[in-house]
């Protein structure tokens, strides 16, 4: 059965993989068990998504299956669910940007890629930066940017960084709409990453669990 | 005796068109040294555009709100202070000797306030001052369960779905009756005259259509600066591929993409009835200005979002139909591609009638670009704003200079950016121009 949810979930077919997870519910199957076949399911869709077989509806939409599973499991759920983490992100769009739909992709598939997650959002101001790496104590902090006035937000984030003794330890990474290598270099950034994929990729290398 | 418009070819209707351009009607030139500049330019598009070879590479920089930053202003202080666009405009197109030029592109956020715009935010206005250009808000403006309300009847869905959801002001119109039967109207208006929340929208609405005006005059000086200096105007109306007109407008990126799972028919049906409006509004603007170019901004169809077989379904038949609609009418489909189509996509596009349209590339290989559209179609691009950015003056003449090299053959290239540009050294700007007029001479 559980062979077939997770293909059901990666094949994206809706009724049939929730039709599924109600059956498997009333079966009084362990919640954790499906919970985990959905985690391997979003597997297979990043690798296809990495494997040019899938693009950004494909991702898109997983994420809207994922979320309707989660919420028919939780009521059978004892207790808090606690999944061993892998790895800190934290992930934000840079101050005068409010372009969102990278940003939580990236979120979504750092996830479910096994990290815990911190997104600070859009349009977030330097200072907001500052203080959740503070907070988390992250190693990773992933910029997102849609336009041309993400270069400068970009650059001053990693300058400010910098300034509070922030950046020896802490990796940076780019992306989103016009970034590129080139708006890395200028920004002082460690990596540019061109999808979501990349930016699991990245963290899970510098986390040393690549 | 001249054919009617109906009997003519849409190559003789364009022909129609660029005469107009070439002699715009009612214009008058400060000199004849000035109108022979404006026909020198804007026969170097024309010859572009045909894919014929021009006596050099055609220039033409969209540098959007980099107009304010060049003259020592904020785009908030152009958006804001009318009589700072005068300045700076007559100071951008004093400064760089491009082929076209029409007027700043800045809305009117004065009027955009009163009337509580909700789609747009920019310095001032939901974003911070320093903000250096606006950002689009992205919901899902239709529901899912609304596309038959948009396929039964476009406009009522405009008027009481649409309009109030996207216009603050124009909140009173969701809660009206439909307007759809052809009798009653005048009494239907007069009981909104009577009705003190109609009266409080006309209000906002004459009073933002005050605001209008001092910004359309203010655009209007504009657009008559570049015409005194010689620049031919290209933006002759604007339209959408109908696919983004629903992701980006209608059911934003999520909605649209889970309409591409759960509802394909619907997504696909309603796709149709815009490509007919886009094409109407499209040539209607366009009649009504002096340039045949119909700009055509694009998002979701390129290699980031979707697949070939997605585009091949959702994007291209219906964006397809729309442009041939448009060339028809003898228009000039300037294409802007944001982020970059792969070899895949570039042939799907090259099918179109030979030198009907102009693809203005953001980060395509310009190189696969020319291989493969070269028979097909003018191209312009790609200098990026990463690159003006980041880079150079020497950089950007080199970078240039291989573009020139790589598309200019035969014709059919124009040198521009790939995107607009907010901030940038000048410098940076200055030298694609003259690496244009020294390397895009054809002998």
């Amino acid at each position: 059965m559980s062979g077939d949810y997770v293909n059901l979930l990666a094949d994206l077919k809706e009724d049939e993989v929730l039709a599924l997870t109600k059956k498997r519910l009333d079966a009084k199957e362990d919640p954790m068990k499906i919970l985990e076949d959905s985690r391997k399911g979003m597997e297979v869709v990043g690798s296809r998504f990495a494997g040019g077989e899938y693009f950004l509806p494909e991702l898109v939409f997983s994420g809207e299956l994922l979320k309707q599973i989660n919420e028919l499991v939780k009521p059978h759920l004892k207790g808090a669910v606690t999944q061993k983490k892998i790895g800190k992100v934290v992930i934000g769009t840079v101050a005068g940007d409010i372009h969102d739909i990278g940003l939580n992709i990236v979120d979504f598939m750092l996830d479910v890629n096994g990290f815990e997650v911190t997104n600070l959002g859009v349009d977030v101001p330097i200072e907001k930066f500052i203080k959740a790496v503070k907070d988390t104590k992250t190693t990773i902090l992933g910029l997102s940017g849609f336009l041309t006035p993400a270069f400068d937000a970009m650059k001053e984030t990693v300058e400010a960084l910098e300034k509070e003794g922030l950046r020896k330890n802490l990796k940076i990474m780019i992306g989103g709409g016009q970034m590129d290598d080139d708006v890395r270099k200028y920004a002082k950034a460690d990596a540019y990453g061109k999808d979501a994929m990349a930016a699991v990729a990245l963290s899970k290398k510098w986390i040393g669990a690549a | 005796m001249a054919r009617e418009w109906s009997e003519m070819t849409w190559q003789e209707r364009r022909e129609e068109r660029f005469k107009k351009w070439l002699n715009p009607p009612g214009v008058k030139f400060p000199s004849p040294a000035i109108e022979k500049t404006y026909k020198e330019r804007a026969t170097r598009m024309i010859k572009a555009f045909r894919m014929e070879i021009p006596d050099c590479v055609p220039i033409h920089l969209a540098a959007s709100s980099f107009v304010a930053y060049n003259a020592g202003y904020t785009y908030k202080d152009l958006l804001y202070d009318y009589s700072k666009v005068v300045p700076a405009w007559t100071k951008f197109v004093d400064e760089f000797d491009q082929d076209t030029a029409d007027a700043p592109g800045l809305f009117p956020a004065r009027a955009y306030e009163i009337l509580d715009y909700k789609v747009n935010k920019w310095p001032g206005h939901g974003l911070p001052d320093r903000s250096t250009l606006h950002n689009f808000v992205e919901k899902e403006y239709m529901n899912a369960d609304e596309y038959d309300l948009f396929i039964n009847d476009s406009f009522d869905f405009g008027l009481r779905h649409f309009t109030p959801r996207t216009w603050g002001a124009f909140e009173p119109l969701a809660d009206m009756p439909s307007f759809s039967d052809f009798q009653g109207i005048p009494e239907r208006l007069m009981m909104m005259c009577q009705d003190p929340r109609f009266q409080k929208l006309f209000k906002a609405i004459w009073k933002a259509s005050q605001e209008n005006a001092k910004h359309q005059k203010v655009m209007g000086e504009c657009a008559q600066i570049s015409l005194d200096r010689g620049f031919p105007p290209l933006m002759g109306g604007i339209m959408l591929a109908p696919f983004d007109t629903v992701a980006d407008l209608l059911r934003g990126t999520r909605g649209s993409v889970k309409d591409m799972f759960r509802q394909p028919e619907k997504l696909l049906e309603t796709l149709e009835i815009i490509t007919e409006r886009s094409r109407e509004s499209a040539v209607a603007m366009t009649n009504m200005s002096r340039s045949p170019v119909v700009f055509v901004p694009t998002h979701k169809g390129a290699d980031a979002f979707m697949s070939v077989k997605q585009f091949e379904k959702f994007y291209w038949p219906t964006f397809r139909k729309l442009l041939l609609g448009v060339i028809n009418e003898g228009c000039v489909p300037m294409i802007v591609i944001d982020g970059s189509y792969n070899e895949d996509r570039l042939k799907i596009i090259s099918e179109l009638p030979k030198s009907s349209v102009v693809w203005n590339m953001e980060k395509t290989d310009m190189a696969m670009a020319k291989k493969i559209l070269g028979d097909s179609a003018c191209i312009a691009g790609n200098v990026t704003a990463a690159q003006l950015y980041t880079k150079t003056p020497e950089f950007i003449k080199e970078y240039v200079r291989y573009l020139i090299d790589t598309c200019a053959p035969g014709g059919g290239y124009i040198l521009a950016l790939g995107s607009g540009i907010d901030k940038c050294d000048p410098a940076n700007l200055q030298a694609i121009v003259e690496a244009g007029r020294e390397y895009g001479v054809y002998n």
